[in-house]
């Protein structure tokens, strides 16, 4: 009885807090029938919208996974001072609230800033195009990976690598052939995460991009803004193409698990 | 080939785990380093390997100097205490890593790999993963591993630590049996007596990070040089100063000069070897060891009176003890 009564309380739990919001979405956004639902999607600002936040997703996963092992290796094979501080900085943006690190980058990279106003008179712009974009992005998927791979960089420990190195092994090949391999796990559930972040992030990038339709536009702010001009057919569309994104990332991070659990 | 170790200190943080170390190691030897935990024994052989650099002092592989080369330009081979298998690959990469990383050509790399497989008695496990593999096993992949590069020395770190006593004799005489075999150097690490008797020829004593003795087993056993030697490398009595062991104690069922009265408490028997825990008038323990007959013989039971002769025992030099003590 008392079981019964648990399953029943995370089942109704669940189903208040996932099942029902996503069910509306998908009736909602068929409401006005498939053939609407595809033109939203297919309208040029959609399509570019969707292929901004791939082409995002495509610079920053790769460039996080890289600098995310190399910040988990320093931060558990190396000794140095202010370890301990480095190790909560990498936290931060977990913690931190997106449009803060909007408005951030924003001061620090702004044509305003002493920074951002040298790379304006070199012709270089990173506020309001691309490159501020997929710097908010990197800014608040960075954690990811890190946090995902230190653990299993500690429990895997050194002794594979020091058998690689007394049979002979440089320390690039014990890299390659026996750190990265047996970190491969981690590495790959931290890529999910990654990417599922960068797919979703609206806070930040929405203060860099400043928002213009067909041009600085991901799909979240698409959505964000269909719905503010009351295109509810197409914010409804271009959420249900973002959640099945959402899903895609979800399966792939189950079939990694089920791997490492082998 | 032959090793010294030439006046070594290692320090981590707030702990010497080694102060200057001498050691000499001849080729073809089999040495064992025998010593509690903590003694400095592991990392004694780390330094060897090149895993660990020395603060102070020199070592040296075939009178080479290599104190500052890097492990993989040693020549050296190392067993891991928990074997560090490479998880993600089968027994066969896993013996095969070496090879590869010297660039041999396939069919050679082939060749050597079945070898050593046969030697190690693992032909039939080359595409399992070492997940796959018990304990005995896993560490023979080790050693086949390890061996494939044909390493000068040989390092094995408490290569029998992990397993189950029956499996642990089988292979301390399997690696005493393969060390005449190739007569490779080698040096191994334990912190127990009886294998380090058993496999070595040569065993030198660690206690907080020094080397107290070497010498072959029964010199070390026989002429012990401090008092922690003589209690490591046995059971011991203490009686006041004095170290007897229990070998030495004779039991006779009627008094005659020199003997003391002592009081059964428990007679263990263990196979062919009684042990016979006493206590003396005075009130301290005293432990005895003798064959099954002779137990018999005297017909030891709980709670009969007995004499004992415990001859004058060993005692040691104050400084020695000192020594050992600090």
């Amino acid at each position: 009885m008392a079981r019964l009564m648990l399953r029943a309380a995370a089942l109704t739990y669940l189903a208040l807090i996932l099942l029902l919001p996503l069910g509306m979405m998908v009736l909602r956004a068929f409401g006005s029938g498939p053939v609407q639902v595809w033109r939203a999607l297919t309208s040029p600002d959609a399509l570019h919208a969707l292929w901004l936040t791939v082409l995002i997703a495509l610079i920053v996963v790769p460039l996080n996974a890289a600098f995310g092992v190399l910040c988990a290796l320093v931060l558990v094979r190396h000794e140095f001072g202010g370890k301990r501080a480095l190790n909560a900085l990498v936290g931060l943006p977990l913690s931190l609230s997106p449009v803060v690190v909007g408005l951030a980058l924003l001061l620090a990279y702004g044509q305003d800033s002493w920074f951002g106003g040298w790379l304006a008179e070199s012709g270089i712009r990173l506020i309001f195009s691309l490159p501020g974009m997929v710097l908010a992005t990197l800014f608040v998927s960075l954690p990811f990976v890190v946090r995902e791979v230190v653990p299993v960089l500690r429990e895997v420990g050194r002794e594979q690598e020091e058998a690689a190195s007394t049979l002979g092994a440089s320390p690039w090949r014990t890299l390659l052939s026996i750190t990265l391999p047996s970190i491969g796990p981690g590495v790959a559930y931290g890529v999910v995460l990654t990417t599922a972040r960068a797919l979703g992030e609206f806070g930040a990038v929405s203060v860099v991009s400043g928002n213009v339709e067909g041009r600085t536009q991901t799909l979240t702010m698409y959505v964000a803004d269909r719905f503010e001009q009351f295109d509810v057919t197409g914010a409804y569309a271009a959420s249900l193409l973002l959640a099945l994104l959402g899903v895609a990332t979800l399966l792939m991070m189950n079939r990694i698990s089920r791997r490492q659990g082998r | 080939m032959s090793i010294t170790v030439d006046r070594v200190s290692k320090r981590f943080e707030r702990f010497q785990a080694l102060k200057e170390v001498s050691l000499e190691v001849p080729s073809g030897s089999l040495t064992a380093l025998l010593g509690p935990s903590g003694s400095g024994k592991s990392t004694l052989l780390r330094v060897i390997a090149g895993l660990e650099t020395p603060d102070e002092g020199e070592v040296s592989i075939g009178g080479e100097r290599v104190t500052h080369l890097p492990p993989q330009k040693r020549g050296v081979g190392f067993v891991f205490q928990h074997y560090a298998p490479f998880k993600h690959m089968t027994v066969w990469e896993n013996v095969a890593f070496g090879l590869k990383v010297r660039r041999l050509p396939k069919p050679e790399i082939h060749r050597r790999v079945r070898e050593l497989l046969e030697l190690v008695q693992l032909e039939g496990w080359a595409k399992h993963y070492p997940s796959q593999l018990s304990g005995g096993q896993r560490q023979r992949m080790a050693l086949a591993r390890t061996l494939a590069v044909e390493p000068s020395v040989l390092l094995l770190d408490e290569p029998f630590g992990a397993l189950d006593a029956q499996v642990r004799s089988d292979l301390r005489r399997w690696l005493r049996r393969l060390h005449d075999e190739i007569g490779v150097t080698t040096v191994l690490v334990t912190h127990d007596q009886e294998e380090a008797m058993e496999v070595a020829d040569r065993i030198a004593v660690m206690h907080q990070g020094r080397i107290e003795q070497t010498g072959m087993p029964s010199e070390v056993y026989d002429h012990p040089e401090s008092e922690f030697v003589m209690a490591f490398l046995g059971r011991v009595n203490r009686l006041g100063g004095a170290l007897i062991r229990p070998h030495d104690v004779s039991i006779l069922s009627r008094p005659t000069p020199g003997t003391r009265e002592a009081m059964i408490e428990r007679v263990v028997h263990l196979g062919f070897e009684v042990r016979v825990e006493m206590l003396l008038g005075d009130g301290s323990p005293l432990c005895a060891q003798l064959s099954r007959d002779e137990a018999a013989f005297l017909d030891l039971r709980q709670g009969r009176i007995v004499y004992v002769d415990v001859g004058a025992g060993r005692t040691f030099e104050p400084s020695q003890l000192h020594r050992a003590a600090s």
